[in-house]
Parts: C-alpha cells; structure tokens; sequence
C-alpha cells in the first residue's frame, strides 16, 4: 500500500510511570489504536487510528492516559487551513465523499450566545418555584381558534354545571417538560440506546422518537411515550406501528443533512433491525432523498390524511423539515395541509452520517427558522393549528427556555442526549464502531451501555433542565411556559446586525418596552 | 404599585364623582402624581344611545387629522372640549374633545361583515395607530373617562368632576414603573362600554400583545394594561364567553386544582388552557373591569397584588386598601377578601 499523505488529528500520550501494561485501552478501542507489543512487552499506540473519543482517557485504571490534537504544524496559511489540505489528501487517496458525523463543527454564529433573558426587579416579584407551582407542562397538537360554550338561557350565578363546552379538542401529545428525544432509528444507534431513551421518556412525561429505523416490538410498552416517524423509505411502517405509537411524524428532511436520503450499511442490518425495518438481513436500507409519493404540498396533505385516516384522526400527525431558506413558507403550507405539528431541524442537527459537505454549508440555523415561522404563522392567523417544535443543536436549558421565548412550543434534543449517556463527539457514528456502544450494532460494543444506568443518567438530564427553566421562568416573574412562548420581550439581543434583529424579532440590550 | 378603586350602585342610582374621589385620595400613597384617571357611568343621560368619544390631541394638526376621519364615519351629534378648569399643578395638558356619534348607515354597509361593536373597535384602533397625536380615550354610550398626569385631587379637580353623576365609578392612581407617565398612560382605559384599571405589571405581556395583534387589535399606548382590556374585550364580546368566564380565562387556574376538579370542570378549564394560553395573564395583577351593568374584580392566579370587596345593599365596592373603601362608605355590611384568580362579580 502506497503511504498516505495524511497525517494524524490526535495523539495519544501515555504516561510510561503509571501505566501498568494492563491492556484496558487495547481492549477499549474498537478503532484498534492500541496494540501489545509481545517482543518488547509494553502497550503501544498508533496515533494513525486514534478517533478523539476519550474512551481509553477515561477506562485507563491509573491514569496514565491523554489524547491531544496532533502536535504538528502545517505552514501556516490562513487560506489552506491544515483541515481542508488533509480532506483532499483523502479524497485524492479514495477518490470518495467525504463522510462525517453529529452535527456540524464549523465555527458559525450561535444565536442562542447572543441572547439575553429577562428577570424581574422590584416592581414585578419573581417567583420562587420551590415556594409556588411552576407549570411545564405542554400540549402539542392543533388547538381551536375560540372555545364554543352553550350558556343557559337563565343563569342568574355563574354555575359550572349548567354550560357546555361544544369544542372538541383535536388530540395532543402531554409534556411534562417541553423536552422530547429527537429521531434517531434504531440501526443509527443500538438497541440499548433506544431502550434508555423510551425508559427515560416514560420516567420523566415524554416522547422519544423512532427516527425511520421502525419500532421493535419488544418495546412496544413505550407505546403511549413514542413518536413513529414514516420516513422516505417507509422502514418498519405497519399498522401496528402506528397503532401503539403515541403519535406520528412524517420526515421530510434533516437539519444536518437537508435535500438528501440516508443510507445504513448492509453489515448493520442483523437479524433485529432487518425484522424492525422489513428489510432482508444483510441487505443497503436505503431513503430516497424525496419521498417518491411527495412531489409538492397536495401530495404531502394525502400522506397526513392517510395517516390520520389509518389512526381514526386519535394522533397528532407532525411533519419534519430540515431549516431551509424559504422555511416561513413552507411550514405555512405544512400547516394549511393539515399537520398538527411542524418540526423545524435547524442545520446544527446530528445525524449518524451525512456527507460532510453537506453537513457544514447546507441549510440555516434554527434560531433563525424558527423566529421566521413563529411570525409567518401568526401573521397568517394560524399559529393555533399546529405546535411548533424546534430541533438542531440544543446544548442546555438556557438555550431550551430562548426557544420557547422566539415561539417555540417544545424542543428536540438528540446529541445533548447522546452526551449524557457517554458521547463524546468523535463524529465517527457512520464507522459503526463507538466505543461508547451508542452508535453500533456489534454485539461486543452494545454491551458497554447499561439501558438501566443510561435511563437514568437521561432522566437526571432532564430533571436538571426541568429545575433551570423553573428558575429562570420565576425570575422572570412568569409561573406558566405558555407566558414565556413566543413572549420575545423576555429576550434582548447582544452583538447582532440590524438585519439579525428583524429576523429575530427581538430588541437589541439597553433598549426597554 | 398603584391603587384602584370601584363603586357601584347596582340599582343604578346616580352617585356623586366625589364618592370615588375620596376613596381614590384615601390611598393617595399607592402614587406618586405621574397619573391619575376616572370612569363614569350614567354621565351622559341626553346623548344615552350615542357613541362618546373622548379623545387626546397633542396638538391642532392631531385634531385635525381626528375631525376628519370621525367625520368620514359618523354623523357627529355633538362635539365640544371637554370642560376644565385651571390647577397650577396640572401641565403639559393634551387638547381633550368629546363627540357624540351615530355610525354613518354607508359605514355600516361597507363592512356588512362586522357588527357595530366590530366597527366602532376598528375605527378606535385606526384612529390610535394611524392619526399621529391622537388617541381615543374612551369610546363606551352614557360613559366617559377623565384622566391625566396629577394626584387624585388635582385631576378630579381639572376635569370638574363635582358636576358629573353617574352609577359606575372606576378610579386609578398611578405610579409608574415599566414605561413613562403620560396622559395617554394614565388609568382607566376603555374600549366601547368597556373600562378597565390595573395595579400591576404583566410579565406575559409580549405574547399577550401578540396574540392580540394577530386578531386585529394594536396597542399603541406603551402599557400592558391596555392588553387586558383587548383580552376582556376579544374572550367576553367577539367570542362571545362572557364577563365571567372571560376573567377565569385570564386567570385560568394551575394545573394542580385542574387535576382535582370534577370531570366537567377538568375538562373545560383543560380545554381553556390549551386554547387560551397566550391570554393567561401572568405576573402581580390587581384589577376592575366595568361595563354598563358590571363592576368585576379579578387578581392574578397567586395574588400578587391586593384587592377588597364590600357591599351594602344595591352599593358595591372594590378597592385595593380596605381604607378606600371605609372612607366612603362607613361600616359596610359585608367585606370580602378576593380568592386569588376569582373574580368578584357585582352585577
């Protein structure tokens, strides 16, 4: 083999005091960076294979572990950063597109960075949410525009029992805080993944999703806490799947990857995930990048009728797109075709793999989408018929609690969660080897995640944003998150254009009522 | 804080403006002179069945612009400065007019879509957001609010209220805190029969302003309390729910009491919630809300701010200080704490 021109991003320096030739990191790495060295009797590491993803930093009994980035100097060109010479040594070596994984890395704008919240000072008290009751709690679903009450002819006192609510309230989904899994299909990641997040969901109010990997039946008990989502290549969608699910999301698109399909590799599809997705074992499970019954909006209303008719209109039906340019538009027609919910993928999103150039320069941020989608829809005098759902790159409470102020009514979080439960952001998930056991299917690395220990560590995560947001909701003097939703003058923006600002809707700092 | 104040004769009986002068003034600390305000019922018996207008210029160009788009759409009956009287303390006074109006039956077939009410609503709101310098203080039949920047005594004083009688008395004293005392600032507001005050500060007024924009209405008075009085306005008349229910709205309960109340009720205070969640008002609130035949008194759903009710016979009295109302009426037969997010509705 001809030597690659590639040099290492990481190296592993191993402390030769305190390394006792145990050869844990040997057995840690699934990338086979570390190796044993019979003749001289000493564990030795090939920086070549290193991945960054801590696992034998953090498994090494003694300590004697550090991974840095790869202590070497390319000339230095402010115009050919060492990254993009690298990627053409590799596309000149393969002659293919370059992969990667999670969500983008690239150092673009954080909207969420740049805005402040409000808090109250004497002439509004704050709440003390440990003093009095905080609400979380979400419906998402499509409300009325007004309730239809019957009054008696006569009621000389106001009585509860003689009037009749005529509404009827479409179905919703309950939250008990505005915080869902996001999609991410069993196959992507392993079965002990998916088994935390629907444990997790169940402990804590809500919903994880399936993504398009289908819902294995041994896990049909999570039912009432699932999203199934009917994807491009309609994986594992059967009538059963619909029924037990909680509700259903058409996916159109994602925020990491707008525009394209998905592809698992056939040496991922084992006996399960062949008989969850309806697919041969061993067999491409390929999504097309449209759905080849969805050319335009009338056509997208047919598949939300049909899934609706499936389901006896008991299900919110969402549909999920990836934060595009012209994303106001295209949620107001989503809307108009009946969805219930519109989830809005903003393009820091994750993915298992997603070329990485379409991952770093396709799509908008979702501060950006969801402010344009909040106001479209209220301008429009719809915002009430569906809830607005935002995904893409969601790190912390803060950033949740900014959300529901520019209009959001929930969030999605899928790599903050990965996080809590051992991701460390390699971007390797596409390789199928995490040695954390979270984006695998070999049957030695699914073993390293512990579903019981994973629910809980899930559940501390957001039990933890649950009391932040409380916090900051009673600062503000607001003891209800419908009071925080779309209220953008809780917010106030920091170092952000004219422009910025219109889009956001939000006042620069400094500036009051 | 500010202090707020109603009477009521539900009788309707005619009671002097002094009554509620006093009962303002008796809580004169609750302000600090940056606004004063009065809402009366039953004032104007020989114009009953017309439109009264009371509207703020700040200058002539503004009047003028105001003349002719009232001109356009009703037969004016009446028109004249409202009449003052000199007090050193009171400056920097608005040009202050009421008219008394008919709507033009051409009006009335341009948008045979909107009932009078609709109407009467939109041309308030273009006249406040599209007539630089001019807003419509009062819009109600047979009531009118006089309001400026001054202590109780001072406006009452200004405005000649010793010569005005009526059934329905709301007051306010103001003491500014989130946007600046001005005329237009002050207490009460009104919207057709509609009149409200308000001591508090709503923390959900961003989506509050919001929602009601998305059905038409704009706020242009830099005060959340105007919020509430379109939020009484869209629930209790355009949607047709009710005073009573349009105050439960507002103050809609936790979901904690919901969860242990009878099935009718769960599912209708459930119901509201889902449906009427931008119009939840959150944050210390205190207020009264009068129409022709109402005096109502809501708080907020934690009691952030106070209120006290008392009644006597055909007598009904709201206040923020037990003091405003002993000071007026001497021992009141009954004397009534409000329940947090309750309303007390005098009818």
């Amino acid at each position: 083999m001809r030597k690659s021109l590639v040099i290492p991003e990481f190296a592993v320096i191993r402390d030769q005091n305190l390394c006792i030739q145990c050869e844990v990191c040997v057995r840690q790495c699934a990338f086979e960076a570390h190796h044993f060295n019979q003749a001289d009797r000493k564990v030795e590491t090939d920086n070549f294979r290193c991945v960054g993803c801590q696992r034998c930093v953090t498994m090494c009994p003694t300590g004697a572990l550090r991974v840095i980035r790869y202590p070497n100097d390319f000339r230095p060109n402010e115009n050919w950063p060492a990254e993009e010479i690298q990627r053409i040594y590799k596309q000149a070596e393969t002659g293919g597109v370059l992969l990667s994984s999670m969500g983008t890395d690239r150092k673009y704008p954080n909207y969420w960075d740049h805005l402040l919240l409000n808090a109250s000072q004497v002439t509004n008290p704050s709440i003390d949410p440990l003093r009095e009751p905080m609400e979380l709690r979400t419906y998402l679903g499509q409300k009325p525009a007004k309730l239809e009450i019957k009054f008696p002819k006569k009621m000389r006192r106001f009585d509860i029992n003689k009037i009749t609510l005529k509404t009827k309230i479409a179905p919703q989904l309950k939250l008990e805080i505005p915080v869902m899994f996001s999609a991410m299909s069993f196959g992507a990641i392993s079965f002990n993944t998916i088994k935390a997040l629907a444990e997790a969901s169940r402990r804590s109010g809500t919903y994880w999703n399936t993504g398009e990997g289908g819902f294995p039946a041994s896990l049909y008990e999570y039912g009432p806490n699932t999203i199934v989502q009917v994807a491009s290549g309609r994986f594992g969608v059967h009538s059963q799947y619909l029924e037990v699910a909680a509700a259903i999301e058409i996916k159109i698109g994602q925020g990491a990857k707008p525009g394209i399909g998905g592809h698992l590799p056939g040496e991922k599809v084992n006996e399960e995930i062949s008989r969850t997705r309806m697919i041969p074992e061993g067999t491409d499970a390929l999504s097309p990048a449209p759905h080849h019954d969805i050319y335009s909006i009338e056509d997208l209303s047919q598949l939300i009728y049909a899934l609706k008719e499936a389901t006896d209109y008991r299900k919110p039906v969402a549909v999920k797109i990836a934060a595009v340019h012209n994303s106001a538009a295209i949620a107001s027609g989503i809307v108009r075709a009946g969805a219930d919910i519109v989830v809005i993928d903003g393009f820091r999103g994750g993915t298992g793999a997603a070329p990485t150039r379409i991952r770093d320069n396709v799509g908008i941020p979702i501060e950006l989408a969801l402010a344009a989608v909040d106001e479209r829809l209220r301008q429009e005098g719809i915002r009430h018929q569906a809830s607005l759902v935002a995904a893409g790159g969601f790190r912390n409470s803060s950033d949740v609690v900014k959300a529901i102020a520019l209009g959001a009514d929930a969030v999605y979080i899928a790599t903050a969660a990965l996080v809590a439960i051992g991701c460390h952001l390699c971007q390797k998930c596409y390789t199928g080897k995490c040695n954390w056991g979270i984006a695998t299917q070999d049957i030695h690395l699914i073993k390293r995640l512990n579903p019981e220990i994973a629910a809980d560590r899930l559940t501390n995560l957001l039990n933890a944003w649950s009391h932040e947001i409380k916090e900051m909701l009673g600062g503000m003097g607001i003891d209800a998150i419908e009071s925080l939703r779309g209220n953008r003058l809780q917010l106030r923006a920091i170092n952000l254009t004219d422009a910025e600002l219109k889009v956001l809707g939000v006042k620069p700092a400094g500036e009051s009522l | 804080m500010c202090g707020i104040t109603g009477i009521f004769h539900r009788g309707k009986k005619l009671l002097p403006a002094e009554l509620i002068v006093r009962s303002l003034d008796q809580m004169r600390e609750r302000g600090n002179g940056l606004g004063s305000g009065y809402c009366g019922y039953g004032i104007y018996p020989e114009f009953r069945d017309d439109w009264a207008f009371h509207i703020f210029y700040t200058d002539n160009n503004a009047r003028a612009g105001g003349v002719d788009y009232l001109k356009k759409h009703f037969l004016i009956k009446h028109a004249e400065p409202v009449p003052v009287r000199p007090v050193k303390t009171v400056t920097n006074r608005p040009i202050i007019w009421r008219y008394f109006l008919q709507l033009k039956d051409e009006v009335r077939q341009e948008f045979y879509d909107l009932s009078e009410h609709d109407i009467i609503t939109n041309c308030v709101m273009e006249i406040n957001s599209t007539i630089s310098g001019a807003y419509v203080v009062s819009s109600g039949k047979n009531m009118g609010i006089f309001k400026g920047v001054g202590f109780p005594l001072d406006i009452a004083e200004f405005y000649r209220l010793d010569e005005y009688r009526g059934y329905l008395w709301i007051a306010h004293n103001r003491f500014p805190t989130n946007t600046p005392g001005w005329w237009g600032g002050a207490h009460p507001f009104g919207l057709l029969n509609f009149g409200l005050v308000h001591n508090g500060e709503i923390s959900s007024y961003g989506i509050n302003k919001r929602y009601l924009e998305s059905f038409g209405y704009s706020l242009t008075l830099q005060t959340d309390s105007e919020a509430i009085l379109y939020l009484f306005d869209l629930l209790s008349r355009r949607h047709q729910l009710g005073l009573e229910l349009a105050s439960r709205i507002l103050t809609a309960p936790h979901y904690l009491v919901i969860e242990q109340s009878p099935p009718r009720w769960k599912k209708l205070l459930t119901a509201i919630r889902l449906t009427y969640g931008s119009a939840l008002i959150n944050g210390p609130s205190a207020l009264i809300i009068a129409t022709a035949d109402e005096m109502i008194g809501l708080t907020d759903r934690i009691k952030l701010r106070p209120l006290v009710a008392a009644s006597d016979g055909q007598m009904a009295y709201l206040a923020s200080e037990e003091s405003g109302i002993t000071a007026i009426a001497k021992k009141p037969k009954k004397i009534y704490r409000l329940d947090a997010g309750i309303p007390m509705i005098f009818n």
